[in-house]
């Protein structure tokens, strides 16, 4: 294995009027890793990866997907990438079977081998059952599942994957999550992006969070949640009580909203555990209705880095 | 680039055709319009209609229905506009294949399809009494001249479609072709006119297609009033099928396979 990045991005810059989609973009992934690109609506993430996927021709700066420019050699670049964009391209009026055939067929698998290929990919990722009835009849999650099989009918070492999870249930995220874990475990490199905190750190081995086309922090889940820590939500009886207590255990002054008489308060502490929350309150005479720990949301996170909600 | 275009362009041309498969209901919209056409001007309006040379009104009609159902850049435009809002337009140009292959996959297989229409048409002509009054040579041209003129409209379509991105766009604007095909001698012919919008109506190329597959089957054509495309109705279509191919494929050509700005 070498030690070159598999994907680098440096500087990328593109502009569409007066609005930068990419200002300055910087970005490493190292082969057989994760890199999850987080960030809120509008702030990139898409127009990164379709730069990368050779749609999009940047302003300025480089970006190489196996040491291959995407500018100065393209079609080395789509000989290397696996996509499934933001937009679900499969074809709803065509059945599962089909879309992966055709696909195949695109990829020069030959006919008998792209209707090889099309079996074998829906027996593995569980979508056979539906296989042969129209897309447009499918759930959506079924159907998101669908397009990021599509993405690698040709397995590639690297798949580009735009917000793979956005707008699925709980248990269609996890299949998509066990899916992208395979295909890293067989060595594929993989590049995505989400708005999701929880997402990026199931899955990735690197989390870049971007504003206004710009990585703003950078580092492992754990680096990423030692920055940002965890949240204490509290409902009690006695707001103000609350507050104190849980200003003094957090470190930190805790937002209050005294109509649904709740008290939230960020803290730094990782190894703070829920027991832990409920003894200090308990201690300080405070009746809790209800009480969680929970990562902070991307807003709450924003908040925190750039000092302007997202 | 792909050293296989062919391969390329006939997945996508399997892509098209597989869809139209699972959509007969498509088939019979497409057909719909001409047919219930051939009932409100056959039968309505058709016998106050004078056709010149005391000629049949339907045998005047059925030409121009197929002029209808072939120079129609709606679906391809509409279905070019879907792909290209939804992700399938950039699947494609991100995989490693011929990016130009894919427009040109499209269009044969479009016109395929169109083949097929122009049938099923031609065998409604003939149970409301259009028939063929020349011979086997003439009708060959007629239909190649409907297979050209709706391939350059596929053409259109598709430029259309990508320069629109947008599905439910590229549907709202399905209602102005017809309002074009009206402005022509297909249902009426153009003499009672006021003089200006029977200039329009005859240098329409609607017009000029329905004159030629008239004239190549021997059907009642309607005076010409000095225009010269009517006067050269099979020449005239044939430079109107060239030039808008020789616009469109390269436009909608280069579009497909760009990489964006
Ligand atoms: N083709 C375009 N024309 C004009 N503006 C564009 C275009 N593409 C993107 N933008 C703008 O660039 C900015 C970044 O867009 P981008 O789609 O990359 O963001 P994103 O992070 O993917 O957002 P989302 O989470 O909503 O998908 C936005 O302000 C967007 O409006
Ligand atoms: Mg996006």
């Amino acid at each position: 294995m070498t030690h070159d990045p598999v994907v680098s991005v440096e500087g990328l810059v593109k502009a569409y009027g007066s609005v930068h989609a990419l200002d300055g973009l910087d970005l490493e992934i190292a082969a057989g890793t994760v890199c999850a690109v987080l960030g809120p609506n509008g702030a990139g993430k898409t127009t990164a990866i379709r730069v990368l996927s050779t749609l999009v021709t940047p302003d300025a700066g480089r970006a190489r997907v196996l040491g291959h420019d995407v500018v100065e050699q393209p079609g080395e670049v789509r000989r290397s990438i696996g996509l499934a964009g933001q937009h679900a391209a499969v074809d709803d009026d065509l059945t599962g079977r089909e879309n992966l055939q055709i696909l195949g067929r695109m990829l020069h698998l030959g006919r008998r081998g792209a209707r090889a290929r099309a079996t074998e990919l829906l027996d593995r990722f569980d979508l056979a059952e539906a296989a042969d009835r129209l897309v447009k009849t499918w759930s959506g999650g079924m159907r998101r599942r669908l397009d990021l099989v599509a993405s690698f009918v040709v397995v590639r070492p690297v798949l580009l994957l735009d917000e793979p999870t956005t707008g699925l249930d709980p248990r269609s995220r996890t299949e998509i999550w066990a899916t992208v874990r395979e295909l890293v475990a067989g060595g594929t490199t993989v590049l995505l992006t989400t708005q999701y905190l929880e997402e990026a750190d199931h899955l990735a081995d690197q989390v870049v969070i971007v504003d206004r086309g710009r990585s703003v922090a950078t580092g492992s889940p754990a680096d990423l949640k030692a920055t940002v820590g965890v949240r204490i939500d509290v409902e009690v009886e006695d707001v103000a009580a609350a507050a104190r207590a849980l200003g003094a255990l957090a470190g930190s002054e805790p937002e209050v909203d005294p109509d649904r008489r709740r008290v939230s308060a960020a803290t730094l502490d990782g190894a703070l555990t829920l027991p832990a929350v409920v003894r200090h309150l308990d201690a300080a005479g405070v009746v809790v209705r209800d009480v969680a720990l929970r990562r902070p949301t991307l807003d709450e996170v924003f908040l925190q880095l750039t000092g302007a909600a997202a | 680039m792909s050293t296989l275009p062919l391969t390329d362009g006939a997945a996508a041309a399997t892509r098209i055709l597989t869809k139209l498969r699972h959509d007969p209901a498509g088939i019979a919209l497409t057909l719909g319009a001409p047919v219930v056409l051939v009932l409100v001007f056959g039968f309505v309006f058709g016998p106050a209609i004078a056709v010149p040379g005391s000629g049949d009104y339907r045998e005047y009609l059925v030409p121009g229905l197929f002029v209808v159902i072939a120079f129609n850049p709606i679906p391809s435009m509409v279905s070019m506009a879907r792909d290209a809002g939804r992700g399938s337009v950039d699947r494609f140009r991100s995989l490693p294949i011929s990016r130009a292959a894919i427009p040109f996959g499209q269009a044969a297989a479009t016109a395929v399809y169109g083949v097929l229409c122009l049938l099923l048409m031609a065998l409604c002509g003939l149970a409301v009494g259009w028939r063929i009054h020349t011979g086997i040579g003439p009708a060959l041209g007629a239909l190649g001249i409907l297979v050209a003129v709706q391939f350059a409209a596929t053409w259109i379509g598709m430029y259309l479609g990508l320069v629109i991105g947008r599905e439910d766009t590229a549907s709202q604007l399905a209602v102005l072709v017809f309002p074009f095909a009206m402005l022509s001698n297909i249902f009426v012919p153009t003499a009672g006119m006021p003089a200006w919008l029977r200039t329009l109506a005859d240098w329409n190329p609607f017009s000029t297609f329905s004159a030629a597959v008239r004239t190549l089957l021997g059907n009642p054509t309607a005076p010409t009033n000095g225009a010269l495309p009517l006067e050269y109705p099979v020449l005239g279509s044939l430079a109107w099928a060239a030039v808008l191919l020789l616009v469109f494929v390269p436009l909608c050509t280069v579009r497909y396979a760009r990489t964006e700005r």
